[in-house]
């Protein structure tokens, strides 16, 4: 699982399917499935991350596999250990899978197709490429909201949804641009011209510069990127007053929005930036479904790249 | 490959009429009664169950489905499969006898699983089988407690059981 572009409709239905069946588990008594029993998942975070990490980490145990997390602080990475020696110590150790978070685009595409191991590399995010759990968990929200029990089996045919923000440095926004576009939705960027990439030509989007007239294309959600400050060299706007004011989601903007709009955010979120508190607590919102679906998508991509070893797909 | 017919459909609906009956012999007047079936099958057989155990005493059973995928011991030797849904009913199985309905029983590793699974559920007060065929081959300690049909068959024949619901008729062949 290294990026949405790869999935196909059936193969994205089929994650979300299965994810929901991971959900039922969280009211049961027990939650704990035994699916993963006697494997190894390592967790191999280069970059630091709290929430996917918590996450992947939450996911793996609940399906009963071994979890080993590394962290690159306060370990060889910091005394100038490779990608590739790191790589091979965990597979010597004996891991079925590696959950891999790294700065670099293309990190996890190198460990995966390099031949330094054989197993089962899942994309936790790497550098301003791709962070496909993340698009999956937010599909997987859109489906549940609107579709409730009903969900099974559906895609997001029909669907609008505005991204704003950061989407130079977001391999959020990528992936969802993959993912949403499969599943069938419509995809509108919104962003300064400063805060979208160049090559964008090929994309399957429509551009705005206006968050208001994207807002008017009433939207089944929004999502609100995160201003990745520790990403920015430059400036690319000039104040953060006059980004919040033009292309935040402030009280204001959020009282217009539809009543069953759905103002997303994949977290951590600077409030007061791109989204005002009144917008990211209001019932609209939702990041905290966000967070707990997160856990049930990657119980369901653990439990389809890592139970079988007669494997039939990648 | 010859397709030789074990029941029809109406010896299905008497199989099953019988099991019902005795399912509410052994409740003995006690306890509501949970049946869960093992998808795919197995599902729509524990419904016509139940709508035949309600239809004698109402009120008191329900049903619903118990999907086993998750616990299977298979789970590293086969390709990987996609859960059907699992549906317990909302009062929950604490204390309920919960009836397992499945359509063939066999080398009995998914009765196995769906113990399991069922653990993970709530503590029923008792875990009774139901299966319309029973074919031998058990490679575990594991017996159904009503059996539709007994159809002693050897490991390279195939029995399939086709059903209203999803085959558009109902009927159990063997095939050699």
């Amino acid at each position: 699982m290294l990026s949405t572009r790869d999935l196909d409709r059936e193969a994205a239905v089929r994650i979300l399917d299965v994810a929901e069946e991971m959900s039922r588990t969280a009211d049961r008594s027990v939650r704990k499935l035994p699916t993963l029993r006697g494997k190894t998942v390592v967790n191999l975070f280069f970059e630091d991350s709290t929430r996917t990490r918590l996450s992947f980490e939450s996911a793996a145990k609940r399906l009963s596999a071994d979890v080993i997390t590394f962290s690159a602080k306060g370990s060889s990475v910091s005394k100038g250990e490779s990608l590739k020696d790191t790589a091979q110590t965990l597979a010597a150790m004996g891991a079925d899978a590696i959950v891999v978070r790294h700065g670099v685009s293309g990190a996890a595409h190198l460990l995966a197709h390099a031949g330094w191991i054989d197993a089962t590399i899942l994309n936790a995010g790497d550098g301003t490429h791709e962070h496909p759990t993340q698009a999956l968990l937010d599909a997987y929200t859109m489906r549940a909201r609107r579709f409730g029990e009903d969900a099974r089996g559906r895609d997001l045919a029909g669907f609008t949804i505005v991204i704003v923000g950061d989407i130079v440095h977001s391999r959020v926004a990528r992936s969802n641009v993959w993912l949403l576009t499969t599943l069938g939705a419509r995809v509108h960027l919104v962003a300064p011209r400063t805060l979208l990439p160049s090559g964008m030509g090929t994309w399957p989007v429509t551009v705005h510069e206006s968050l208001d007239a994207a807002l008017a294309l009433e939207p089944d959600a929004v999502m609100m990127l995160r201003i990745q400050s520790e990403r920015m060299r430059d400036a690319y706007f000039p104040s953060e007053r006059e980004y919040a004011r033009e292309w935040g989601l402030t009280a204001e903007r959020a009282a217009r929005l539809a009543p069953d709009t759905m103002v997303m955010h994949p977290g951590p979120m600077n409030r007061g930036l791109e989204i005002s508190s009144v917008a990211a607590d209001s019932s609209a919102s939702t990041v905290l479904e966000q967070v707990t679906n997160g856990v049930f998508v990657r119980m369901a991509v653990l439990y389809l790249l890592v139970a079988s070893e007669a494997q039939e797909e990648s | 490959m010859v397709a030789r017919p074990v029941l029809n459909g109406p010896d299905i609906t008497r199989a099953l009429r019988r099991i019902a009956h005795e399912v509410l012999e052994s409740r003995r007047g006690e306890g509501q009664l949970v049946f869960l079936g093992i998808p795919t099958r197995g599902v729509a057989l524990a419904a016509r169950l139940q709508a035949i155990v309600e239809e004698i005493e109402p009120g008191t059973s329900s049903h619903g489905a118990l999907d086993i995928t998750l616990y299977r011991d298979d789970l590293a030797r086969t390709p990987t499969r996609t859960p059907a849904p699992t549906r317990i009913p909302a009062a929950g199985i604490d204390d309920a006898i919960v009836v397992l309905v499945d359509d063939v029983l066999y080398s009995g590793r998914t009765i196995r699983a769906a113990l399991d699974a069922l653990a993970d559920h709530g503590r029923p007060r008792a875990v009774r089988l139901a299966v319309l065929i029973d074919r031998g081959h058990r490679e575990l300690p594991i017996r159904a407690d009503f059996v539709g049909k007994n159809l002693p068959s050897s490991a390279s024949e195939r029995v399939s059981v086709h059903l209203d619901e999803f085959d558009g008729l109902d009927e159990v062949v063997i095939e050699a």
